[in-house]
């Protein structure tokens, strides 16, 4: 569904990622792991066209997402729910999820995609009159994947879904992932809390310094050498 | 309370009407784009000659002619979006002002060429309604209660509507914004355009009750800037609070003193107030 073949990006004349190749099918959930700075948000940001690229080749479903804008990138059928949240914090929750429905697509099925939303987040219903600035860290990632869901996306892209929340709030995260899985969806996750996210996707790659360091499924990379002394302290 | 100085705080009350509804349009643009168009007043003055022109010298009926210059103004402010700040979005605050500025006496002297420095009127009188000895003009309560549906008309479509949601929403995070399926491009060349079509509602209430000039812009521009700052720049409940406040200031005081007198006493208030608070009467 999505391929990134070998990708270089930055930011300006600063280079964070070099030559990333990864492939996410149908129906798959993908993690991407690896320590701060690696260029797991660069990658994101690159796939839903929040920066160019400098070479390498990105396509969904075999058409070319180069040079495509952001806005244009999500009538294709990507949602991207941003690292810390980014909703709109003096909006309220209902209308944080109607900007999410903004492409005509998505507009047509506000009211059963709504529906859908606060099924899986009643939380977010209770709330759906207050400022979205006001939720608690965990109800606003609620709203932001809610938001992210409205545009009825085929492949969902997290970055950093636990970062900043309780460990309370990080077990109902990933739990909120899991629930989003059985819906069906693609899903591309960026994380650092590594140990929990091998728990919920099906495949993993290792990111370091702005290249694929290591690439297998869950369980192979759960079980890796190098993995669990590097990253887990086992 | 006798019934001049009712009439008066009458008057005052009609006439923040239309300073209100202006006041909505500059701080739109600015809460959104965040640029300050400074001749906002002189596309108000572009419209009211439109209003001239299409009633007085074509002959068409006032509400065609009125109509016609809303959409027109419209089409200004997105030509003035397109041409004047697109270009210099990103660069510094001041060259936006200075841009808008220069736009200022551009349409200025372009009108004093066409037009001359005539005064003009269109010429419809509204009769004058007598409630217990109080005088209120028509014109003015036309002009209010259509100000005041233009107001409400734009809380609606920024309430429920997709795009008026963006328009809210934008200025809270520029970036992300795009995340939802925004083009930014697209919606500044709305608000531009509504921001238009506010000043050319201004100018057809304003055409019913005055002459128009080619520096018409200078007898209110200023004031509709200190009603914006006074209120909050950016924040549209503030000024619509801050256009009635001056604008009873400017009435109570002509029914006092003179009516140039009320004008150095608005200004004087606003000056103590920017001390006191310079965020704005409704500003955090």
């Amino acid at each position: 569904m999505l391929s990134l073949v070998e990708i270089s990006a930055g930011y300006g004349s600063f280079r964070t990622l070099f030559g990333v190749s990864l492939e996410v099918a149908a129906g798959e959930t993908v993690g991407v792991i690896g320590p701060n700075g690696a260029g797991k948000t660069t990658l994101m940001r690159v796939v839903s066209g929040l920066i160019p690229t400098f070479g390498g080749g990105i396509s969904l479903d075999g058409r070319s997402l180069l040079g495509v804008p952001a806005h244009r990138i999500v009538e294709r059928g990507i949602a991207h729910v941003p690292e810390n949240r980014r909703l709109f914090p003096k909006l309220s929750v209902e209308d944080n999820l109607r900007i999410g429905a903004f492409i005509p697509r998505a507009r047509i099925h506000f009211a059963e995609q709504l529906a859908w939303v606060y099924q899986l987040f009643p939380r977010l219903q209770e709330r759906r009159g207050q400022p979205a600035g006001t939720l608690s860290g965990g109800e606003q990632q609620m709203c932001a994947i809610g938001r992210a869901l409205m545009s009825r996306p085929r492949l969902l892209l997290m970055d950093e879904p636990s970062a900043g929340l309780a460990p309370l709030v990080v077990q109902e995260v990933f739990d909120l992932i899991r629930r989003i899985r059985a819906e069906g969806l693609t899903v591309l996750i960026v994380e650092q809390n590594i140990q929990q996210v091998l728990e919920v996707v099906d495949r993993a790659y290792l990111l370091e310094v702005g290249a694929i360091r290591l690439a297998g499924t869950a369980t192979e990379m759960r079980n890796n050498e190098f993995i669990r002394k590097a990253y887990m302290g086992l | 309370m006798d019934a001049f100085l009712l009439e008066a705080a009458i008057n005052g009350l009609l006439l923040a009407g239309v300073l209100a509804l202006l006041t909505l349009g500059l701080n739109l643009i600015f809460g959104v784009i965040d640029v300050v168009w400074i001749a906002y007043a002189d596309l108000v003055m572009c419209g009211m000659y439109a209003v001239y022109w299409l009633f007085v010298v074509f002959g068409w009926p006032l509400p065609l002619a009125f109509a016609v210059s809303v959409v027109g103004v419209a089409v200004l402010g997105a030509l003035v979006h397109l041409l004047i700040i697109a270009p210099i979005l990103g660069s510094a605050a001041i060259n936006q002002l200075l841009a808008t500025g220069g736009l200022l006496y551009f349409l200025q002297s372009f009108a004093t060429l066409i037009f001359t420095t005539d005064f003009r009127n269109i010429g419809v009188r509204l009769p004058v309604i007598e409630i217990g000895g109080i005088y209120i003009s028509y014109s003015r309560l036309l002009a209010f209660g259509v100000a005041l549906a233009g107001a409400i008309a734009l809380y609606l479509f920024l309430k429920r509507t997709y795009i008026g949601t963006a328009i809210r929403a934008i200025a809270q995070d520029r970036e992300i914004i795009g995340l939802m399926g925004v083009d930014q491009r697209r919606i500044y060349l709305v608000t531009s355009a509504i921001g238009g079509a506010l000043a050319g509602l201004g100018a057809c209430l304003l055409a019913l009750q005055y002459d128009v000039h080619p520096f018409i812009g200078n007898t209110f521009g200023p004031l509709i800037f200190m009603i914006c700052v006074l209120g909050g720049l950016g924040n549209m409940i503030g000024g619509f609070i801050a256009a009635f406040i001056i604008s009873q200031i400017i009435a109570i005081g002509g029914y006092y003193f003179s009516t140039e007198l009320s004008y150095v006493l608005a200004f004087i208030l606003f000056i103590l107030l920017m001390f006191i608070r310079p965020q704005g009467i409704v500003g955090r």
